[in-house]
Protein backbone atom coordinates (compact mmCIF):
# COMPACT_ATOMS: atom_id res chain seq x y z
CA UNK A 1 0.00 0.00 0.00
CA UNK A 2 1.34 3.55 -1.32
CA UNK A 3 1.95 5.50 2.12
CA UNK A 4 0.82 8.78 0.91
CA UNK A 5 1.93 10.96 4.29
CA UNK A 6 5.25 9.08 3.56
CA UNK A 7 5.04 10.44 -0.39
CA UNK A 8 4.18 13.84 0.15
CA UNK A 9 7.20 14.62 2.50
CA UNK A 10 9.42 13.84 -0.11
CA UNK A 11 10.06 16.97 -2.34
CA UNK A 12 10.96 16.76 -5.76
CA UNK A 13 14.97 16.75 -5.91
CA UNK A 14 16.27 19.68 -8.05
CA UNK A 15 17.88 19.06 -11.08
CA UNK A 16 20.00 20.61 -13.88
CA UNK A 17 18.45 23.79 -15.63
CA UNK A 18 15.55 24.11 -12.86
CA UNK A 19 15.82 27.03 -10.23
CA UNK A 20 17.85 26.27 -7.29
CA UNK A 21 15.51 25.84 -4.08
CA UNK A 22 15.55 28.82 -1.83
CA UNK A 23 16.69 28.07 1.50
CA UNK A 24 17.40 30.45 4.77
CA UNK A 25 20.11 28.52 7.16
CA UNK A 26 22.30 29.11 10.18
CA UNK A 27 25.91 29.34 9.06
CA UNK A 28 29.30 30.15 10.24
CA UNK A 29 29.00 33.43 9.01
CA UNK A 30 25.22 33.85 10.33
CA UNK A 31 21.59 33.23 8.43
CA UNK A 32 22.26 32.89 5.27
CA UNK A 33 19.79 32.46 2.22
CA UNK A 34 20.38 31.18 -1.02
CA UNK A 35 18.91 34.71 -2.44
CA UNK A 36 21.72 36.03 -0.53
CA UNK A 37 24.01 35.02 -3.82
CA UNK A 38 22.12 36.71 -6.49
CA UNK A 39 24.63 38.10 -9.01
CA UNK A 40 27.78 35.33 -8.36
CA UNK A 41 27.98 31.87 -8.94
CA UNK A 42 27.74 29.32 -6.30
CA UNK A 43 29.70 26.01 -5.40
CA UNK A 44 26.48 24.76 -2.68
CA UNK A 45 28.87 21.64 -1.60
CA UNK A 46 27.55 18.92 1.25
CA UNK A 47 30.15 16.85 3.72
CA UNK A 48 29.56 13.69 5.34
CA UNK A 49 30.48 15.22 9.28
CA UNK A 50 33.06 17.50 11.17
CA UNK A 51 35.85 15.98 12.36
CA UNK A 52 36.56 13.26 9.95
CA UNK A 53 39.99 12.54 7.57
CA UNK A 54 38.14 13.05 3.85
CA UNK A 55 36.39 16.22 4.48
CA UNK A 56 39.20 17.87 6.18
CA UNK A 57 41.32 17.29 3.04
CA UNK A 58 38.77 18.25 1.02
CA UNK A 59 38.22 21.62 2.85
CA UNK A 60 41.54 22.30 2.98
CA UNK A 61 41.59 21.92 -0.94
CA UNK A 62 38.61 23.82 -1.37
CA UNK A 63 40.32 26.46 0.58
CA UNK A 64 43.06 26.24 -1.46
CA UNK A 65 40.77 26.88 -4.80
CA UNK A 66 39.46 30.20 -3.14
CA UNK A 67 41.05 32.75 -4.32
CA UNK A 68 40.66 31.34 -8.19
CA UNK A 69 36.99 30.95 -7.69
CA UNK A 70 36.91 34.68 -6.48
CA UNK A 71 38.33 35.58 -9.37
CA UNK A 72 35.13 33.87 -11.18
CA UNK A 73 33.16 35.41 -9.32
CA UNK A 74 32.48 32.41 -7.82
CA UNK A 75 31.42 31.79 -3.85
CA UNK A 76 31.18 28.41 -1.59
CA UNK A 77 29.15 27.51 0.95
CA UNK A 78 29.73 23.98 3.18
CA UNK A 79 27.06 22.21 4.90
CA UNK A 80 26.78 19.30 6.86
CA UNK A 81 23.98 18.01 9.36
CA UNK A 82 26.36 19.17 12.17
CA UNK A 83 26.13 22.03 14.61
CA UNK A 84 27.27 25.72 14.11
CA UNK A 85 29.43 24.96 17.10
CA UNK A 86 30.63 21.78 15.78
CA UNK A 87 31.91 23.64 12.33
CA UNK A 88 33.15 26.27 14.42
CA UNK A 89 35.46 24.30 16.23
CA UNK A 90 36.17 22.27 13.60
CA UNK A 91 37.56 25.24 11.31
CA UNK A 92 39.80 26.09 14.34
CA UNK A 93 41.16 23.06 14.62
CA UNK A 94 42.12 22.70 10.55
CA UNK A 95 43.49 26.33 10.63
CA UNK A 96 45.89 25.51 14.50
CA UNK A 97 46.68 21.94 13.13
CA UNK A 98 47.00 22.33 9.79
CA UNK A 99 47.86 26.18 9.02
CA UNK A 100 44.62 26.35 6.97
CA UNK A 101 41.89 28.94 7.30
CA UNK A 102 38.59 28.00 6.14
CA UNK A 103 37.18 31.40 5.01
CA UNK A 104 33.93 30.23 3.47
CA UNK A 105 30.42 29.73 5.47
CA UNK A 106 29.09 26.35 6.21
CA UNK A 107 25.65 25.48 7.17
CA UNK A 108 24.35 23.84 10.10
CA UNK A 109 21.68 21.77 8.66
CA UNK A 110 21.04 19.92 12.03
CA UNK A 111 17.09 19.73 10.98
CA UNK A 112 18.04 18.33 7.31
CA UNK A 113 15.75 20.80 5.45
CA UNK A 114 18.29 22.05 3.17
CA UNK A 115 20.05 18.38 2.92
CA UNK A 116 16.60 17.13 2.10
CA UNK A 117 15.52 19.73 -0.26
CA UNK A 118 18.90 19.01 -2.44
CA UNK A 119 18.66 15.20 -2.28
CA UNK A 120 22.36 15.17 -0.13
CA UNK A 121 21.12 12.09 1.87
CA UNK A 122 21.05 8.75 0.40
CA UNK A 123 20.07 6.55 2.56
CA UNK A 124 21.65 3.26 1.30
CA UNK A 125 25.21 5.13 1.84
CA UNK A 126 24.26 6.72 5.35
CA UNK A 127 20.84 7.95 6.94
CA UNK A 128 22.45 10.17 8.96
CA UNK A 129 25.22 12.18 7.13
CA UNK A 130 25.29 13.60 3.65
CA UNK A 131 27.28 12.48 0.76
CA UNK A 132 29.64 14.45 -1.04
CA UNK A 133 27.43 16.81 -2.96
CA UNK A 134 28.47 19.56 -5.07
CA UNK A 135 25.55 22.00 -7.07
CA UNK A 136 26.87 24.78 -9.12
CA UNK A 137 23.96 27.69 -9.29
CA UNK A 138 24.32 30.24 -11.17
CA UNK A 139 24.29 33.77 -10.73
CA UNK A 140 20.69 34.21 -11.55
CA UNK A 141 20.08 31.03 -9.33
CA UNK A 142 19.73 28.27 -11.88
CA UNK A 143 21.22 24.96 -11.20
CA UNK A 144 23.81 24.14 -13.93
CA UNK A 145 25.68 21.12 -12.32
CA UNK A 146 25.10 18.37 -9.74
CA UNK A 147 27.45 15.98 -8.76
CA UNK A 148 27.24 13.21 -6.46
CA UNK A 149 30.45 11.65 -4.75
CA UNK A 150 30.26 8.63 -2.47
CA UNK A 151 31.58 8.98 1.30
CA UNK A 152 34.62 7.25 0.47
CA UNK A 153 35.92 9.75 -2.51
CA UNK A 154 37.13 13.44 -1.74
CA UNK A 155 36.68 15.66 -4.69
CA UNK A 156 38.76 16.90 -7.56
CA UNK A 157 38.86 20.65 -7.06
CA UNK A 158 40.45 21.00 -10.42
CA UNK A 159 37.44 19.44 -11.83
CA UNK A 160 35.39 21.97 -10.41
CA UNK A 161 37.39 24.49 -11.51
CA UNK A 162 37.31 23.27 -15.15
CA UNK A 163 33.66 22.92 -14.44
CA UNK A 164 33.27 27.10 -13.90
CA UNK A 165 35.38 27.47 -16.63
CA UNK A 166 33.73 25.90 -18.78
CA UNK A 167 30.14 27.06 -18.12
CA UNK A 168 31.71 30.40 -18.09
CA UNK A 169 33.01 29.94 -21.44
CA UNK A 170 29.66 28.84 -22.56
CA UNK A 171 27.80 31.51 -21.62
CA UNK A 172 29.60 34.01 -22.78
CA UNK A 173 30.48 32.16 -26.41
CA UNK A 174 27.28 30.37 -26.94
CA UNK A 175 29.88 27.22 -27.49
CA UNK A 176 30.06 24.02 -25.69
CA UNK A 177 33.10 22.53 -24.65
CA UNK A 178 34.60 18.79 -25.70
CA UNK A 179 35.76 15.77 -23.44
CA UNK A 180 38.69 16.92 -21.37
CA UNK A 181 39.01 20.41 -22.43
CA UNK A 182 40.40 22.93 -20.61
CA UNK A 183 41.12 27.11 -20.61
CA UNK A 184 42.53 27.41 -23.96
CA UNK A 185 41.72 24.52 -25.85
CA UNK A 186 39.35 24.70 -28.82
CA UNK A 187 35.52 24.76 -28.26
CA UNK A 188 33.03 22.75 -30.01
CA UNK A 189 30.52 24.85 -32.19
CA UNK A 190 26.96 24.10 -31.14
CA UNK A 191 25.73 21.27 -34.09
CA UNK A 192 23.79 22.69 -36.93
CA UNK A 193 19.85 22.98 -36.73
CA UNK A 194 18.70 22.33 -40.38
CA UNK A 195 20.82 20.78 -43.62
CA UNK A 196 21.35 24.10 -44.97
CA UNK A 197 23.15 25.23 -41.68
CA UNK A 198 25.20 22.12 -42.30
CA UNK A 199 26.25 22.76 -45.70
CA UNK A 200 26.96 26.39 -44.61
CA UNK A 201 29.05 25.44 -41.92
CA UNK A 202 31.87 23.16 -43.06
CA UNK A 203 32.41 26.58 -45.50
CA UNK A 204 32.50 28.62 -42.21
CA UNK A 205 36.63 28.52 -41.12
CA UNK A 206 35.78 26.26 -38.41
CA UNK A 207 38.29 23.39 -37.78
CA UNK A 208 35.36 20.61 -38.53
CA UNK A 209 36.06 17.02 -38.81
CA UNK A 210 32.34 16.33 -40.20
CA UNK A 211 29.38 18.41 -40.71
CA UNK A 212 27.94 18.14 -36.87
CA UNK A 213 31.30 18.11 -35.06
CA UNK A 214 33.41 21.89 -35.78
CA UNK A 215 35.79 23.13 -33.16
CA UNK A 216 36.92 26.75 -32.93
CA UNK A 217 39.66 28.75 -31.21
CA UNK A 218 37.70 31.46 -28.77
CA UNK B 1 22.06 31.38 16.17
CA UNK B 2 24.94 33.07 14.76
CA UNK B 3 24.76 36.99 13.86
CA UNK B 4 28.03 37.87 12.06
CA UNK B 5 26.68 41.76 12.37
CA UNK B 6 24.50 42.02 15.59
CA UNK B 7 26.13 40.37 19.16
CA UNK B 8 24.12 38.20 21.11
CA UNK B 9 24.35 41.37 23.94
CA UNK B 10 22.28 43.29 20.99
CA UNK B 11 25.32 45.79 19.70
CA UNK B 12 26.40 46.03 16.58
CA UNK B 13 29.76 43.40 16.27
CA UNK B 14 33.35 44.74 13.78
CA UNK B 15 31.48 44.18 10.71
CA UNK B 16 28.01 45.36 11.30
CA UNK B 17 29.17 48.83 12.90
CA UNK B 18 31.56 48.60 9.43
CA UNK B 19 28.23 48.58 7.59
CA UNK B 20 26.90 51.58 9.81
CA UNK B 21 29.62 53.68 8.85
CA UNK B 22 29.38 52.85 5.36
CA UNK B 23 25.53 53.18 5.35
CA UNK B 24 26.76 57.15 7.51
CA UNK B 25 29.30 58.12 4.43
CA UNK B 26 26.59 57.52 1.99
CA UNK B 27 26.28 53.70 0.72
CA UNK B 28 22.92 52.82 0.65
CA UNK B 29 22.53 49.48 -1.72
CA UNK B 30 23.82 45.93 -0.64
CA UNK B 31 26.23 46.96 -3.99
CA UNK B 32 27.65 49.78 -2.39
CA UNK B 33 27.67 48.62 1.29
CA UNK B 34 29.85 45.63 -0.34
CA UNK B 35 32.19 47.64 -1.93
CA UNK B 36 32.93 50.28 0.69
CA UNK B 37 33.17 47.72 3.28
CA UNK B 38 35.35 44.94 1.13
CA UNK B 39 32.77 42.42 2.32
CA UNK B 40 31.16 39.81 0.20
CA UNK B 41 28.16 41.10 -0.94
CA UNK B 42 26.36 37.97 0.20
CA UNK B 43 27.80 38.61 3.80
CA UNK B 44 25.98 42.24 3.60
CA UNK B 45 22.96 41.02 2.36
CA UNK B 46 22.85 38.99 5.55
CA UNK B 47 24.13 41.49 7.60
CA UNK B 48 21.92 44.12 6.89
CA UNK B 49 18.62 42.03 7.77
CA UNK B 50 20.07 41.45 10.92
CA UNK B 51 21.02 45.27 11.73
CA UNK B 52 16.93 45.94 9.76
CA UNK B 53 15.99 43.64 12.48
CA UNK B 54 18.01 44.66 15.51
CA UNK B 55 16.85 48.33 14.43
CA UNK B 56 20.06 50.44 13.54
CA UNK B 57 19.11 50.03 9.24
CA UNK B 58 16.02 51.05 7.97
CA UNK B 59 15.23 50.09 4.15
CA UNK B 60 13.26 53.17 2.85
CA UNK B 61 12.27 53.44 -0.68
CA UNK B 62 14.88 50.74 -1.77
CA UNK B 63 17.42 52.64 0.08
CA UNK B 64 18.95 51.50 3.41
CA UNK B 65 19.30 54.24 5.96
CA UNK B 66 20.49 54.52 9.37
CA UNK B 67 17.61 54.76 12.11
CA UNK B 68 18.20 57.19 15.40
CA UNK B 69 19.68 53.84 17.10
CA UNK B 70 22.13 53.42 14.42
CA UNK B 71 23.57 56.79 14.56
CA UNK B 72 24.04 56.49 18.46
CA UNK B 73 25.95 53.65 18.03
CA UNK B 74 28.82 55.56 16.18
Amino acid sequence: MVNLMEETKTPKLPLIGEKAPEFEAPTTQGNLKLSDYKGSWLILFSHPADFTPVCTTEFMAFAEIYLELQKRNTELLGLSVDSTSSHIAWVRNVEEKMGVKIPFPIIADLNKEVSTLYGMIHPAQSKTETVRTVFIIDPEGTLRTILYYPLTTGRNMQEILRIIDALQTTDEHKVATPANWKPGDPVVVPPPKTAEQAEERVKEGYDCKDWYLCFKKL
Amino acid sequence: MAMPCVSPDGKPTTSGMATLEAIKEGASTPKAISDATGQPLFRVRSGLRELVGAGFVELYDGSYLLTPNGESVL
